[in-house]
């Protein structure tokens, strides 16, 4: 027999001065594989075409859709509702910018992230594109890719206790970024360089190691290494 | 009036989008990038297996060349193509693979030596060689004749698109995200820019441009179900098409991909198959060999699709709550593999199926998944009716598909698209015909004219509900438009889609907000994602013949003498229909006249004329030429490319001069 589930969802239009923020409390019966992109896109069409949120590639692949599901941050696309309890609260992702409901500005947040911790590849020269690429070692080309996979969904932002108190804090997204791109013998910087961006409170020295980051990230990023190594290299720069 | 000025207006933040605006912006002018989510969630993100480029460096890769790269491509759209546009992009893959090393790809790399590989399902071993160490090595896919699909593990859109929007950020080039374009802004047959609102706020304002540049994606959102993401609703091409101006080429050329999961819809990628995945039927029976017994699983995406179909038609589908289904396997590659090339597969299957790939089969069926037609462009990107008007990646027809797209020839294409256009597009914004700017009365005229539709749609209190029309549409394009067509169904359909779009104009809406309300955005799309529909579906019924991935049960035979064309649609102002005509494509300058693909039985009426071309081509062959200077005396086509991107690419084999 199929369970009635019973969503508690955050209501707010931030744009609308007489909006008070609220909870809405919705119905549904389940169905088998049903996802949380099913469920409020069923909620949508049926109950509620006002309810905003963000879905983008529904495959767990963008990062557009990350919220907080019972409390804890989580990709909603590929959020089973038979994992989840018959009640479930859906509230916006703190730390960003709300844009209505459960829809935040993610984009917002990261892009001023990348432009602060100047996050690209800093090559030498461009490309002579004709000629054979330079070449890398297999085994190191894996470990990039590795630290590249960040989807920027958010998620490590919510969930990080410094980032709660400090709203300039580039969270485990940017300390990553730069991890990827100080492990990558393509870019030119050195440790001076990169301590110039994350070597202080915003940076990796606002780190408290609670590492609610390394637990929700949904890339299982290996975010607590590359933190406390990250940290580590930077305490050395900072000490020369 | 809100305005914006810029000289390239780039509608769509994927790959071909960032990489055309970087082009722009590195010529010295201005380029901006209109995007409908944050450009990095774009649906290029979500490409799996790899892009195609002729580097030759893995063994399986060695004598690979543009040739090559070339002649499958064009065999692959069913000689569908415009030939001189596959040439250059052949030509232009090398260097886009190349340019992404450079700008930080993290491309899987050749590690010399013995490893072992699955090959039609046996482990085989290869030796790669000491000099190709640590360059881009590649996997195989469908439809080609050498490992040609360079890769990141299965998260090849990731990788790149990320790359790339580093640095359209590193470059300062400005992304308005969470806007939308809702009408171009046009003077006769010149375009000035957009209408553009807010998805947040709900305001419009106008964006005046040199060039504007329709980068918007598929179109395959018009199917109920579909790999791609939610916002491919074909809303670029809707937008040359509400112009009556510019016109959409091939529409009806959409392709379905062999390996959805269902019943998500989700892809997993050809790469399963390449890295010698196998599909089941109910009994746990390979049943491709009986079809295809020289390309088995690695047929073109058009011929797999079709015979899994056949299959399940036979009575050896997989019976679920869902419908019918096969098995895609890939135990046989072990947990090893799948750990590191597939990922991103394993992760679909353990969140979306909870299954472990490295142990079960995965439930798959053919899915709606790549838009080969698009807007009409020439092989600069421009459209030959709307001056100042270009398209480019999957948004585009320019047309190097033609009927059916090869697997990692996609990704290639957004990228080659964005280098070459973003080159013309700065041409024409230093042109003295960009010169002349677009009168503010004008745009403003265009903005009150979205203005007022807003609002009139918001406040309407008609008896029709967006969601249900949508809904029916999905299912008209699903059932009468897919896999297999007939005329009947297809005549069934095109009424029933003009009657559904008239009846779209009667929506009652419930939250009448003109800011952040997705029910007015659903409104407003549905017309146009109809008149999309509606040139797809008008497009299939008129084609009686065969191509790529257009099948007609009723015209099985590819019928070269009546429809070696392609079909163009526009939609003049007040029609209840699109309107369709034909452009020819020339048999007489074709470097491969058509052939046999060697799928099935051969079923095609000859063109008259190409037996005379073959036997000059055949005749240019004997002379023994090198093979630059034969493809040169064949189709030239260098005169296209921008002279920077003319020079030959670098092999081990064959290093620059």
């Amino acid at each position: 027999m199929s369970r009635s589930l019973n969503f508690a969802i955050f209501r707010h239009n931030p744009r609308d001065p007489a909006d008070v923020p609220r909870t809405q409390e919705y119905r549904l019966d389940e169905t088998p594989g049903m996802t949380l992109f099913i469920a409020l896109t069923r909620i949508r069409e049926e109950q509620d075409p006002s309810l905003n949120f963000d879905f983008v590639c529904r495959a767990g692949v963008c990062g557009s859709c990350a919220m907080l599901i019972n409390g804890r941050p989580g990709l909603a696309c590929r959020t089973l509702t038979a994992s989840l309890p018959p009640d479930i609260s859906l509230f916006p992702l703190p730390g960003f910018e709300l844009i209505g409901d459960l829809s935040v500005n993610t984009g917002k947040w990261m892009r001023a992230m990348s432009e602060r911790l100047r996050a690209w590849l800093h090559f030498e020269a461009e490309p002579e594109v004709d000629a054979l690429e330079a070449r890398m070692e297999p085994e190191l080309a894996e470990q990039v890719y590795e630290l590249d996979r960040c989807t920027e969904c958010g998620c490590c932002v919510a969930g990080c206790g410094t980032a709660q108190m400090r709203a300039d804090f580039v969270g485990a997204v940017g300390m990553n970024k730069i991890a990827r791109f100080r492990l990558d013998p393509r870019d030119v910087r050195s440790d001076a360089d990169f301590y110039e961006v994350v070597g202080d409170d915003s940076g990796v020295f606002g780190c408290m190691s609670l590492l609610g980051c390394h637990d929700l990230c949904p890339k299982r990023l290996p975010l607590q290494t590359q933190i406390a190594y990250l940290r580590r290299s930077m305490a050395r720069q900072g000490l020369w | 009036m809100k305005l914006m000025h810029t000289d390239a207006l780039i509608i769509g933040g994927g790959l071909a989008g960032q990489r055309a605006a970087i082009g722009v912006r590195r010529r010295g002018l201005d380029a901006l990038i209109l995007s409908l989510v944050p450009a990095r969630r774009s649906h290029s993100v979500a490409a799996q297996g790899g892009m195609q480029a002729s580097l030759g460096h893995c063994a399986k890769g060695e004598g690979d060349n543009e040739d090559v790269h070339f002649e499958d491509t064009v065999r692959g759209s069913d000689w569908g193509c415009d030939q001189i546009v596959a040439r250059m992009f052949a030509h232009m893959a090398p260097k886009a693979a190349r340019e992404m090393a450079a700008w930080g790809v993290p491309w899987n790399r050749v590690r010399r030596g013995e490893h072992q590989v699955v090959i039609n399902g046996e482990h085989v071993s290869l030796v790669e060689r000491d000099a190709a160490h640590g360059l881009i090595t590649a996997r195989d896919f469908g439809g080609t004749r050498k490992w040609r699909t360079c890769h990141t593990s299965d998260g090849t859109g990731h990788a790149l698109l990320y790359a790339v929007s580093d640095r359209v950020i590193a470059e300062s080039i400005p992304v308005h995200d969470r806007k939308e374009a809702l009408a171009l802004i046009l003077d006769g047959g010149r375009c000035h820019g957009a209408v553009v609102r807010d998805l947040v706020s709900g305001e419009l304002a106008a964006y005046l441009a040199g060039a504007t540049v329709i980068a918007t994606g598929g179109y395959g959102r018009i199917y109920g179900v579909s790999t791609n993401a939610l916002i491919n609703e074909g809303m670029g091409a809707a937008l040359a098409l509400e112009t009556g101006v510019a016109r959409l080429g091939n529409m009806e050329a959409v392709q379905f991909h062999p390996t959805a999961i269902v019943p998500a819809g989700i892809l997993v990628t050809e790469g399963c198959r390449g890295d010698g995945g196998l599909l089941k039927d109910v009994d746990g029976y390979r049943f491709m060999p009986d079809y295809e017994p020289d390309k088995k699983e690695l047929a073109s995406r058009d011929v797999v699709s079709r015979r899994m179909a056949e299959h399940m038609r036979r009575g050896k589908g997989v019976r679920s709550p869902y419908g019918e289904h096969l098995w895609l396997d890939i135990t046989g590659l072990g947990a090893d593999h799948i750990d590191r090339n597939l990922r991103e597969v394993k992760d679909i299957c353990q969140y979306f199926l909870g299954i472990d790939p490295a142990r079960d089969y995965i439930p798959v069926r053919p899915t709606q998944h790549y838009s080969m037609g698009g807007v009409r462009t020439d092989h600069s990107g421009q459209s030959p009716w709307l001056a100042g008007l270009f398209s480019c990646g999957e948004a585009a027809c320019w047309d190097m598909h033609g009927f059916n797209r090869l697997g990692g020839n996609s990704l290639a294409e957004t990228l080659v698209a964005g280098m070459l256009v973003g080159e013309s597009v700065a041409d024409y914004c230093a042109s003295a015909e960009a010169e002349a700017g677009c009168p503010t009365a004008l745009a403003r005229e265009f903005l009150e004219r979205e203005q007022a539709e807003l609002a009139a749609i918001a406040s309407g209190r008609g008896n029709e509900e967006a969601v249900t029309l949508r809904r029916r549409m999905e299912t008209v394009m699903t059932d009468s438009v897919g896999l297999f067509r007939n005329g009947p169904a297809l005549a069934a359909a095109v009424d029933e889609l003009a009657d559904l779009l008239r009846r779209s104009r009667h929506l009652g809406m419930r939250c009448r907000r003109l800011d952040a309300n997705p029910e007015l955005v659903q409104a407003y799309r549905l017309p146009r994602m109809l008149k999309v529909a509606l040139t797809v579906a008008l497009g299939a019924l008129r084609r009686t013949e065969s191509r790529g991935a257009h099948f007609r049960e009723d015209f099985p035979a590819r019928d070269d003498r009546h429809w070696l064309n392609r079909t163009l649609a526009s939609w003049r102002p007040g029609d209840e229909l699109p309107t369709l005509d034909y452009e020819v494509l020339d048999v007489m300058h074709m470097e491969l006249p058509p052939g046999f693909r060697g799928y099935g039985v051969k079923n095609i009426i000859d063109h008259p004329l190409t037996a005379a071309r073959q036997s000059e081509v055949d005749e240019l062959r004997e002379a023994r030429l090198d093979r630059h200077a034969l493809q040169s005396h064949l189709m030239a086509f260098k005169q296209f490319l921008p002279e920077r991107y003319r020079g030959r690419n670098a092999r081990l084999d064959e290093p620059l001069p």
